[in-house]
């Protein structure tokens, strides 16, 4: 077996014939993806030789895929062979200062309250005061060392735990799943790493924030989170300022495991650039989550605000595989201008007396389109199985558009599966009933669809839902009128 | 306090108000009466700035100022209370948390800090004491699964915690029994003062053996065509409106 140094060297040496640029501050792979990029990647990340012939695998899957057919919207035209695969370090454009920023950002930020050196960061300019949470993930981690719980990114715990990581990585959402999937296990950057040993309840909420490496993780993140048995973790994803990124296309893959009676509870806010009102730029978030209850008795709940992207095309999904097992979808997506979303979750319930609840709220305005997808599948041998869906959607305006597809498909005649959907307008009624009583029209809307998407936002953690509450006004703000 | 001027408006291009004129007073409970059509709650839409009303002619002035370049929200933080005749549901808003916006949206234009929630809490058992209303929908979703006269109990509720100087109350009396009217009357009477006004409109003078007026207006086709006093509403109540119609009549075609 080469030691990676030799193909550290190798590459190098190819480098030349096949233009690697090469300088100092910065190493990119030539544009676009063939096995010698990968090569270069796993090589420049110094990760073992499993590693690479497992993103090779991925690579081999997905040269054979096609972009699929069946979304709700029109696929924008994507040249994967045009992209970048590896940066490194990435580095995003230096600003100088914030006076170079857009100001329609920082109002954003602004109204938010980020503090003015989080400001900086996220806007992409230099920033030369250490942060606190610097010092807090320190005494963090030395929490977590304790419990024995690990929390690293996830190319550190390919060189610290290759053995969890090679048991666990993929069983959930296969190299071969779907081309994204197949695109991200080829040349995914980096990601969070998360295991909560046996009968440990993870005393604080884990998020990508507090991890020092967290940056520049972003375009191809791979996550994976195992709870073993009796264990408890709520894992945060996500912030609620709109981050600056250059990067178009997003296709991130999130695994969760949850043994025997453990539980985890995965969150989300997503704020990604969502394009202007034109709907030119944005990203294009195409992201596969899944998770497994493999334990009897264990549970996942999936959270997920989602107000930005221009295209957000996912379905956090669980597949119910133990006895008891309860799986959870929580989700609040609004799209405003000319956003996209088309989302939803899928439930496989396999194992007895399995649960799952999903309540779906959407929110539509200007002339965006919001989907919801939504499959809900009973095994033969999940007997009393039990899902309760509820699917709302919410118009402001009359440009925009509400889409809704379940589908259910169940094997076992003791299973009970409800759908409720609804579709409602913001009322001028209600607008001019909270006018009357002093709220003007924007924070009218505000309380209105706050008031709507309530029950998701109580899934929140605390902090988070504060947070969330606030992004939902700011993001339709100037919706109505 | 309101002075209305030959008030002029239309809905859908419809003529609804054809000259009103009415002036109102601190410490004042006016009744507008009228049948069936009559533009009682165009009168009460068009004051608190209803979208789909157009002002043709005339004007209205409340504390000095002109209401009708107001919008809506700011004629409610000057003072003005409308009490719907259909209070709409807001699902997921509570109660108090709505009425805690509302309460610091008009502190806010007074140059006023927002309420303390402690002192907040204080106001609200205070006044949900004064006209009696139940606790348990204090904390319910605005109005939400509330009944008909749940509904109108809450409006009077708001009017006791925003403390308007002009609270117009729409038919609040409409679909309420007659404990309901007792208790909603009882409210708005605790409310009177020497400071406040009030403008209720209703159809039938039932209301008005609980609230009683200083002075009743009768609209008809879109005017005031007669005011009196209490024993006005009485008059009504044992005749109809068809005499004040043909009286009405009468005058046009001299």
């Amino acid at each position: 077996m080469r030691n990676s140094n030799e193909i550290i060297d190798d590459i190098a040496n190819r480098e030349y014939e096949f233009g690697f640029t090469t300088d100092i501050e910065m190493e990119m792979a030539p544009v676009g993806l063939n096995e010698d990029t990968i090569r270069f990647i796993s090589a420049k990340k110094e990760e073992p030789e499993w590693m690479l012939e497992w993103r090779l695998k991925g690579y081999q899957a997905f040269k054979k895929m096609q972009f699929p057919k069946w979304q709700h919207f029109e696929m924008p035209e994507l040249d994967l062979q045009k992209l970048s695969y590896y940066a490194a370090p990435k580095k995003k454009k230096q600003l100088n200062s914030l006076d170079e920023v857009d100001p329609e950002l920082l109002a954003t930020f602004e109204k938010l309250g980020i503090p003015i050196n989080e400001q900086k960061a996220l806007a992409g300019v230099a920033v030369d005061v250490v942060f606190d949470s610097v010092s807090v993930a320190t005494t963090f981690k030395e929490k977590l060392n304790e419990l024995g719980i690990i929390f690293c990114s996830f190319g550190e715990a390919v060189r610290t735990h290759p053995d969890l990581v090679k048991k666990y990585l993929g069983t959930v959402v296969p190299h071969s799943d779907n081309i994204f999937a197949a695109l991200n296990a080829a040349v995914f950057s980096d990601g969070s790493f998360v295991y909560i040993p046996k009968g440990v309840r993870c005393p604080m909420e884990l998020s990508t924030y507090f991890r020092i490496n967290a940056e520049n993780t972003g375009q191809f993140e791979r996550t994976l989170i195992i709870a073993d048995d009796n264990s408890y973790v709520s894992y945060l994803e996500g912030c609620t300022a709109p981050k600056r990124d250059e990067n178009q296309l997003h296709a991130a893959v999130v695994e969760l495991i949850a043994m025997d009676h453990s539980e985890i509870k995965y969150s989300t806010v997503q704020n990604w650039y969502p394009g202007d009102k034109d709907g030119n730029g944005g990203i294009y978030n195409f992201v596969t989550k899944r998770g497994i209850c493999k334990g009897n008795s264990s549970k996942i709940s999936w959270t997920q605000v989602e107000t930005g992207s221009a295209i957000t095309w996912k379905y956090p999904s669980v597949i119910l595989q133990g006895d008891d097992a309860e799986g959870e979808f929580y989700s609040v997506a609004v799209t405003r201008n000319k956003q996209i979303a088309d989302t939803g979750t899928k439930i496989y319930h396999l194992g007895r007396n399995t649960r799952s609840r999903i309540i779906s709220k959407g929110i539509s305005a200007g002339h965006s389109d919001n989907t919801y997808r939504g499959l809900v599948q009973v095994g033969p041998r999940a007997a009393n199985a039990r899902n309760f869906t509820q699917c709302d959607s919410l118009l402001i305006g009359d440009r925009c558009g509400a889409h809704t597809f379940p589908y259910i498909e169940s094997r076992n005649s003791t299973a009970t599966v409800e759908h409720e959907a609804t579709t409602s307008k913001i009322g001028e009624d209600q607008i001019f009933y909270l006018n009357q009583r002093g709220i003007d029209t924007e924070k009218a809307v505000a309380l209105i669809v706050n008031g709507y998407a309530q029950e998701v936002l109580n899934q929140l953690p605390m902090e988070f839902a504060v947070e969330a509450r606030k992004l939902l006004s700011i993001t339709l703000e100037g919706s109505v009128g | 306090m309101l002075t209305i001027k030959n008030l002029h408006a239309e809905v859908d291009g419809k003529q609804i108000l054809k000259g009103i004129n009415l002036e109102i007073r601190k410490g004042e409970m006016h009744a507008i009466m009228g049948p069936n059509g009559s533009g009682k709650s165009s009168l009460s839409s068009v004051l608190a700035g209803r979208e789909n009303y157009t002002v043709t002619q005339g004007e209205v002035i409340f504390e000095g100022k002109n209401l009708l370049d107001m919008s809506p929200e700011d004629r409610a933080r000057e003072g003005l209370f409308m009490a719907f005749q259909y209070p709409v549901e807001i699902p997921g808003v509570s109660n108090l948390h709505f009425l805690k916006t509302a309460l610091n949206e008009i502190r806010t234009y007074h140059g006023l800090p927002a309420m303390e929630s402690k002192e907040f809490l204080k106001l609200t058992k205070e006044k949900q004491q004064l006209v009696d209303f139940n606790a348990n929908l204090m904390n319910r979703s605005l109005n939400e699964g509330f009944s008909g006269g749940e509904k109108k109990r809450n409006e009077v509720f708001q009017l006791a915690m925003l403390d308007p100087k002009l609270a117009i109350l729409d038919e609040t009396d409409s679909g309420l029994d007659i404990d309901a009217l007792r208790i909603v009357a009882a409210g708005v009477n605790k409310l009177r003062s020497a400071d406040k006004a009030f403008m209720v409109i209703t159809h039938y003078q039932r209301l008005l053996e609980y609230i009683v007026p200083d002075f009743v207006h009768v609209l008809y086709n879109g005017q005031i065509v007669k005011t009196g006093t209490k024993e006005l509403a009485l008059e009504l109540e044992e005749k109809g409106y068809d005499w004040l119609k043909e009286e009405v009549h009468q005058k046009e075609s001299v």
